[in-house]
């Protein structure tokens, strides 16, 4: 028996309950309310492409943020010791399991003109700053909310990296940022491409942020397709077609990354 | 990487903590305030607490979460281990298109992904005689957690050297014991990391949950979510609140076991020398 | 360590096993009721109370807003016995052939309903539906933030407080207002006034701090915000934090609304429903709702002695005096042309 008929079970599976959905999904996008094949649904997709730009656009900082502070977070914690590691990464993650309205509703109080952040500063005699209802505000609530997802998958790669391969650099004379070039952050590059593909893919769609933290006068693509589904209209056909669309653009995305992400890896192996 | 972490990088640290618990403590804050606001400081009061307890919607939600958590994020790990050492032995031309298959339920807007299953579960209902419940709301999970347990165990077997598979099954090994003693041990912290990132997904869930749940159960996420034109009542920071000391407990429990197990370990390891 | 750990997977998976078969075997018994309702909109007491007068079991499930509700009776699966939408919702369900006709035999305590909420436009024949909560929307400014009497909508259009206002976040509600500051109706199906309230609001965007629903709350407790519509039940809430909040019904007219209580096509209990229905409409448990939800209840007697318990101010805005109410709309089910014109003008605002 090969290792591989162990991923026979899921194929099965996705076969089900992932492949159909989209069948239905396409199946939705390409017809109209009466049921007719339509490409009414696509042929509106001029009139978003703003909101696509923005949300890509805020999806991508978001993903850079995350990866910029991420990284170091998990490089440090692959440093301490090992039983502090464990609690550290359960820290980590727990405030995630307050359920996520609350934890956006919290940012809200916490960066109004009159909330916590503003009430801080000028208490210290610091300016205060007007970051509510801008774009800034949810970044920061996308960064908030997918900053562990960055962490786990990278921690749980540099934490494995062969101690004799940095020493070995070491002896060649290699200082500590060419170390870390060169050989830690290639090695790492598996975890940070996991990454990337859980906090930029979830933070295309993500819906409420917007709603929350930016004042909700521009709408991000979650928010455009939940409008499909629970606006007053009720078109679920746009709906789909509009996510359909945001799932190429988003794989076409992923297949970039990949692709340069396995150069850079085999890159490393040469 | 033996030396001790810079002091910088210990400060950094605490930064960063203080950006990831800040909205938790003002959230627990204000589990205690006497009126509803979540804004305005009222006085203290220990009532929205007295009331979580007697309130029994919120109790059966809290409870169809943590069950529908568990359960979806140990099957999803499981599965998703499997499918993820399946995935990576198989050739790059069969490897990609199926990883990007994978990660459908990822890239989906949520509420596509909940509409469309609900529609799959009630047409396969029809001709096999179910209804929407708990049973279609832990299948839903389960299908958007694996990805991410994926995701989670992938690097680590990137990581894992080949011919360490290999030397074990030309000494003999069966694939099971290979899979075993070999892989497991070396994927087992991306495993773990990939068990608690699908038990996040799960407690975090709405719109998914919201569509395939039924009319009969009601995650805490739905509960709250359907607070919002009311606004979410106290009670549910009062159980938030009890949630995370529960898990900080544990937490603390676990750490102070395993010091005293090290402890213990050290103490006969000195006897065996002297 | 190793053995706990396969004991349980292989327990969890038995265990998902069995709560899969127990979710598919499991159809509704006769002493069920599978109720839907908003979320915190009903003293959770009262259930108990039921169950112990007719031992029936009320399953309870919420929504957040009718348009969720729409989406999964629309998608269907799911078996709801007692729903409890909006009026324009409503016309939207009877038009779409989705409710049953309720059996008023089964309801006798209906006659207590205040006959100002019976056969209104939504339901013309009064055969679908059972009022359960009404209320009308207003304005609600903080008056130490904004010194001026207000009392039109102008209120939200005025430069004065650009920055300080708040704007309903969706299309229906939005729109409504700025159509009802032109002075047009707020069913109207003709595109030139609905393209000349979407206009309105294009000039007030620069004014808004925010688009918001719930998020009002805390923005005009906390004096973030000066001014927003909001419900007036909701208002009564919000004083307790602040009470230097003011409630107005605006001169133009404003929306009112109109919750009831219908039961879906193919409901599996139905007479269940009915009993539910009954016992939500008796005086007692209108009182208890009304107390919970501060919104006010269509039974007269309930109304009239609440409305006692009150202070002057508080029990003027909960029950508007019928000057206001002749000036108020309730909205009724637009065509679907309509509908998707609002959605357009709304992503338009919007991007």
């Amino acid at each position: 028996m090969k290792l591989r008929t162990l991923a026979i079970p899921y194929v099965g599976w996705m076969a089900l309950f992932v492949v159909t959905p989209v069948v239905i999904i396409l199946a939705y996008a390409v017809t109209n309310s009466g049921g007719a094949f339509s490409l009414e649904s696509f042929a509106k997709m001029g009139d978003y492409i703003s909101v696509f730009i923005r949300s890509f656009l805020l999806a991508v900082i978001s993903t850079v943020i995350c990866i910029i502070i991420g990284y170091p977070v998990a490089y440090i914690l692959a440093k301490e010791r090992p039983r502090l590691q464990r609690i550290l990464l359960m820290l980590v993650m727990l405030p995630m399991w307050m359920n996520f309205l609350l934890r956006t509703y919290a940012w809200m109080s916490i960066l109004e003109n009159t909330g916590l952040l503003n009430r801080l500063l000028t208490a210290v005699g610091l300016p205060a700053v007007g970051i509510i209802n801008t774009p800034g505000a949810v970044v920061i609530g996308m960064v908030y909310n997918f900053l562990p997802f960055m962490i786990l998958p990278v921690y749980s790669v540099i934490v494995k990296i062969d101690r004799s391969l940095i020493e070995a650099a070491q002896d060649l004379g290699a200082g500590g940022l060419t170390i870390f070039r060169k050989v830690i952050f290639p090695l790492s590059l598996p975890g940070v491409l996991s990454g990337i593909t859980m906090v930029f893919v979830p933070a295309v769609s993500t819906f409420v942020i917007s709603q929350l933290l930016g004042g909700g006068s521009n709408m991000l693509l979650g928010d455009l397709i939940e409008m499909q589904f629970l606006g007053t209209a009720y078109n679920p056909h746009l709906g789909s077609a509009i996510a359909f669309v945001m799932m190429i653009v988003v794989m076409l995305c992923m297949w970039l990354m990949n692709k340069f992400g396995a150069g850079e890896e085999q890159a490393v192996m040469l | 990487m033996k030396k001790r972490p810079l002091p910088t990088s210990r400060i950094f640290l605490v930064l960063i903590f203080i950006f990831l618990y800040a909205p938790i403590a003002l959230l627990i804050a204000f589990s205690f305030n006497s009126t509803k606001s979540r804004t305005v400081w009222s006085g203290f009061t220990f009532d929205w607490y007295r009331q979580l307890f007697q309130d029994s919607a919120i109790m059966s939600s809290l409870w169809t979460t943590l069950t529908v958590s568990i359960f979806a994020a140990l099957i999803a790990t499981v599965a998703g281990t499997f499918a993820a050492i399946g995935l990576n032995n198989m050739r790059r031309r069969w490897q990609s298109p199926l990883l990007a298959v994978s990660n459908i339920p990822v890239i989906n807007a949520d509420i596509v992904t909940g509409v469309s299953l609900c529609l799959l579960f009630v047409s396969l209902g029809a001709v096999l005689k179910f209804e929407l419940g708990f049973g279609t709301l832990l299948i839903a999970h389960i299908t958007f957690n694996i990805p991410y347990v994926i995701l989670s165990v992938m690097p680590k077997l990137r990581q894992l050297d080949k011919n360490l598979v290999d030397a074990a099954q030309d000494l003999g090994c069966t694939w099971f014991q290979a899979f075993y003693k070999v892989i497991i041990p070396e994927i087992m912290p991306g495993i773990i990391n990939g068990m608690i990132i699908a038990f996040t997904m799960s407690i975090d869930d709405f719109v998914i949950s919201y569509f395939t749940a039924g009319s009969q159960v009601q995650t805490l996420s739905m509960t709250i979510y359907s607070m919002t034109r009311r606004r979410i009542s106290p009670k549910i920071n009062a159980v938030s609140t009890l949630l995370f000391v529960f898990v900080l407990i544990m937490l603390l429990i676990i750490n102070f076991r395993e010091v005293r197990q090290e402890e213990r370990v050290k103490k006969q390891n000195s006897h065996h020398h002297s | 360590m190793k053995k706990a750990f396969s004991f349980a997977v292989a327990a969890v998976m038995l265990a998902a096993l069995l709560a899969g078969c127990a979710a598919g075997g499991g159809k509704t018994s006769s002493g069920e009721v599978n109720v839907y309702n908003w979320g915190e909109y009903i003293d959770e007491s009262i259930f108990a109370d039921f169950e112990k007068q007719t031992g029936i079991k009320v399953n309870y499930t919420t929504f957040s807003d009718n348009e969720s509700m729409y989406a999964v009776l629309k998608t269907g699966g799911s078996s709801y016995d007692v729903i409890i939408p909006s009026d324009y919702m409503i016309s939207r369900l009877i038009a779409e052939n989705m409710l049953e006709k309720l059996d008023f035999s089964n309801i006798p305590n209906y006659s207590q309903i205040d006959d100002k909420y019976k056969k209104l436009d939504y339901d013309p024949t009064g055969e679908y539906s059972a009022a359960y909560m009404t209320g009308i929307v207003g304005l609600i400014y903080n008056t130490k933030m904004i010194p001026d009497d207000i009392t039109s909508w102008s209120g939200l259009f005025d430069s004065k407080y650009a920055g300080k206002i708040l704007m309903f976040d969706n299309s229906r509600d939005a729109l409504a207002i700025a159509l009802l500051r032109l002075g047009y109706a707020v069913n109207t199906t003709n595109a030139d006034e609905l393209n000349a309230a979407y206009d309105l609001l294009r000039q007030q965007k620069p004014l808004v701090q925010a688009y918001v629903m719930d998020q009002i709350f805390d923005k005009l407790e906390s004096g973030e915000a000066a001014i927003a519509p909001y419900y007036a039940g909701d208002y009564v809430t919000m004083k307790e934090s602040n009470p230097d909040l003011k409630f107005v019904a605006p001169s133009e007219g404003t929306n009112q609304f109109v919750d009831a209580m219908c039961v879906p096509k193919g409901a599996a209990n139905k007479k269940n429903a009915e009993l539910f229905i009954n016992f939500m409409c008796s005086k007692d448990v209108s009182l208890k709702n009304m107390e919970y939800t501060s919104y006010t209840s269509p039974n007269k007697d309930a109304a009239d002695e609440y409305a006692k318990t009150l202070d002057a101010e508080t029990a003027a805005v909960m029950f508007p005096s019928d000057d206001i109410l002749s000036r108020c709309q309730i909205y009724v089910n637009l065509p679907q042309d309509t509908l998707r014109q609002y959605d357009d003008l709304w992503v338009k605002l919007k991007s």
